[in-house]
């Protein structure tokens, strides 16, 4: 009886510090699905899922108080991804968020009409907009992610959003024709 | 004599190309006007060199390599540059794309060429001559020839194959230049020898071309090339694709995305060889190529030696024109793996090996309705690539992408095989074309999206570190002040600012009146 009640006590106490030490040895910082979550999403930074960018809707998402149909710039493809990521229903984007559009927007400051007040730079979550003080500004195509930042504080509203330039490496084979809607038409 | 291994699956098919090779070798004509894209190859975009208004000459660079996965365009003919414009190219989008226009002036007024001795010439000066020269492989897939040769000699290779097998029906090109340029053909090889310094050479031609082979095996007597070997392989299309002759010639196959030369293996086509010999013995850069257009809707078919740029148009006004000038379809590449061209108006670039000119009935442009699949498994046995194409057919049909490439669809050379003997005549090449296209823009979007994340990530960290920099700055400042004012508080006992600015001023003002007195 007292053998095996200091057996299961020795054990007890062996296993706590086992469990203790891996506690503090293989710690993970910060939520691990968080991550998941803003890898898959398109990083726009635009705040139209109303949360501050990306990452603040990641951690919504994964402490379940965010939907996961809230971000019109990834699209269906984001929710489908996101769904398959934590397992739940795919849902359709809520159209309260926004549009999406199949051609990213990219945006272009009127280099007439701009007064150099530096605004939109500071507005620019990823800081693709170049000038200085009284100098006029420009966009770097490349680096903008079509977050429309950078429209409201404009004073003189010369930024515009246009698509991006679709090159030839763009362009992508067609599927052929969806045989369902083929027959139905027949 | 070696022995020869064989692929798994593949067809044979009608060749259709006697109809081509009954007129020899013929050289087109200068067009009015060249129009050259200034990206004809796999890679990276060239960067034009000259400005609307110049004359150029015969063999001048017109758009310099901005990357090392690039090659030059030169001018193929004297004349002067019209524009700098979107003109449409050989693209299955049938897209525009910039072309630099020359107007030809007839002259033909060629540069003087710089020719060092090439036998003499290191390894290394002989590619960096190559890379000059804009040098692309001209089997088709036009990936540049410098990156593959620097690749290959880095990694070392044991066994060069020069690829003359030409399987895919209609084209004749590289067997009419292995009649014509054979002697050619055998120096270039000898200059990549020099350059790889490989223990074997394999030039595989498929047994169809008793000629091409003849030609060769005589011109390989004449300029004897050291372990060389001229092999006739049997003509089981896909024979001529890199990883299928490879196999055949060699036995081994190319792993999993891995490239020939990662097993210690190059191939070259033979029109890269004569592009390279021209370069090196003549100081001629690839400006033009050998063209096929065949089709059942020319009236002359045959084989052309044509300059880079020539719109496509004016060599079917060479080939006798339309045979049914109302039904026209313009592809480019053999009947398995071309695609459709929007018009006459696209000019032959580097990739150009064949124009067919079809009826439309022949072959029809875009695929409309096939019957489901049965699962009969036929293209699976005829699968060069080993895959399942059955498999990646349901998950390319159901987007179901990430299942594709557990099939491996990457493995897919697009050959066509499986369309070919499928009952159902599903399209199931362009379900994968469409698939892949897919999978890379979303890979694509990803690296953009990473990239945004960085950006925005490093920016958040760049406030933080200023709002605190910011903060330790006032910080200092603010210590600063109230040490100074507690030392100026010990020497004038007075810690009212105001009261001390007033003794001060009463001071001077009596120190005036004393003077004044």
């Amino acid at each position: 009886m007292l053998l095996a009640i200091l057996t299961i006590s020795l054990m007890a106490g062996l296993f706590g510090l086992i469990l203790g030490y891996a506690a503090i040895r293989f710690k993970v910082e910060g939520n691990p699905v968080v991550d998941q979550i803003d890898a898959l999403l398109p990083q726009t930074q635009c705040g139209q899922c109303t949360y501050a960018g990306c990452r603040p809707y990641a951690e919504a998402i994964a402490n379940g108080e965010a939907p996961i149909n809230q971000c019109p710039p990834g699209g269906q493809a984001t929710i489908v991804a996101l769904a398959d990521l934590l397992d739940t229903e795919v849902l359709e984007l809520n159209a309260e968020h926004g549009e999406h559009l199949d051609v990213p927007l990219v945006a272009v400051i009127d280099e007439q009409t701009c007064i150099g007040c530096t605004l939109c730079i500071q507005a620019c979550p990823v800081d693709a907009i170049l000038g200085a003080a009284k100098h006029m500004h420009t966009v770097i195509a490349d680096e903008c992610t079509g977050c429309k930042l950078c429209l409201p504080p404009c004073p003189v509203d010369c930024i515009d959003m246009i698509p991006a330039r679709q090159t030839i490496d763009d362009w992508k084979w067609p599927a052929p024709p969806d045989q369902l809607e083929l027959v139905q038409d027949a | 004599m070696l022995k020869l291994h064989h692929f798994h699956g593949g067809l044979r098919l009608d060749g259709h190309k006697a109809e081509s090779l009954n007129r020899g070798l013929q050289q087109a004509s200068l067009p009015e006007r060249l129009f050259l894209p200034l990206r004809q190859h796999i890679g990276d975009p060239n960067k034009p060199v000259v400005k609307v208004g110049d004359r150029v000459l015969q063999g001048q660079t017109i758009a310099a390599a901005s990357s090392l996965i690039c090659a030059a365009v030169h001018a193929p003919t004297s004349g002067k540059i019209s524009a700098i414009e979107s003109h449409p190219i050989a693209h299955p989008s049938g897209q525009a794309d910039t072309c630099i226009v020359i107007d030809v002036d007839g002259e033909d007024q060629a540069l003087d060429p710089a020719i060092n001795d090439p036998e003499s010439l290191a390894p290394e000066a002989l590619i960096e001559q190559i890379c000059r020269a804009g040098i692309v492989g001209l089997g088709g897939a036009a990936f540049p020839t410098t990156p593959k040769l620097l690749r290959g000699k880095a990694q070392g290779i044991e066994i060069l194959i020069i690829n003359g097998a030409e399987c895919e029906p209609y084209i004749t090109c590289d067997d009419i230049l292995m009649r014509h340029r054979a002697a050619e053909i055998v120096r270039g090889s000898g200059y990549l020898q020099q350059i790889l310094s490989p223990q074997t050479t394999y030039i595989g031609i498929e047994d169809n071309k008793p000629e091409a082979i003849a030609a060769m095996r005589q011109a390989l007597a004449q300029h004897p090339l050291p372990d060389t070997e001229i092999v006739s392989i049997p003509t089981i299309y896909p024979s001529g694709g890199e990883k299928q002759l490879v196999q055949i010639l060699t036995g081994q196959e190319v792993p999993h995305g891995q490239l020939a030369f990662d097993i210690g293996l190059l191939c070259q086509n033979v029109g890269t060889c004569v592009a390279i010999t021209q370069f090196l013995e003549q100081g001629r850069p690839l400006i033009s190529r050998i063209v096929t257009i065949t089709g059942d809707n020319i009236s002359q078919p045959g084989n052309w030696e044509v300059r880079l740029g020539t719109p496509i148009s004016h060599l079917i006004g060479l080939a006798g024109g339309y045979r049914d000038s109302a039904s026209r379809h313009l592809v480019m590449g053999g009947s398995m793996m071309g695609f459709s061209l929007s018009g006459g108006e696209v000019p032959i670039v580097k990739a150009s090996n064949c124009i067919m000119v079809m009826r439309e009935e022949t072959i029809p442009k875009s695929p409309g309705h096939h019957d489901e699949c049965i699962r009969c498994g036929k293209c699976t046995e005829v699968c060069p690539a080993q895959l399942l194409p059955q498999q990646l057919y349901w998950h390319a049909r159901a987007k179901a992408y990430d299942r594709t490439q557990e099939f491996h669809l990457f493995d897919c050379i697009e050959c066509g095989c499986c369309s070919t003997v499928c009952p159902s005549r599903i399209p199931l090449v362009q379900y994968y074309r469409a698939a892949k296209s897919e999978i890379r823009a979303a890979r694509k979007m990803q690296i953009k999206s990473d990239h945004a994340r960085r950006r925005f990530e490093f920016r958040e960290k760049r406030l933080l570190l200023k709002k605190q920099q910011d903060e330790e700055r006032r910080r200092l400042k603010r210590e600063a002040l109230e040490k100074r004012k507690a030392q100026s508080g010990e020497t004038t006992g007075s810690a009212d600012p105001v009261q001390a600015a007033l003794d001060r001023v009463k001071a001077r003002k009596k120190a005036v009146q004393e003077d004044s007195q």
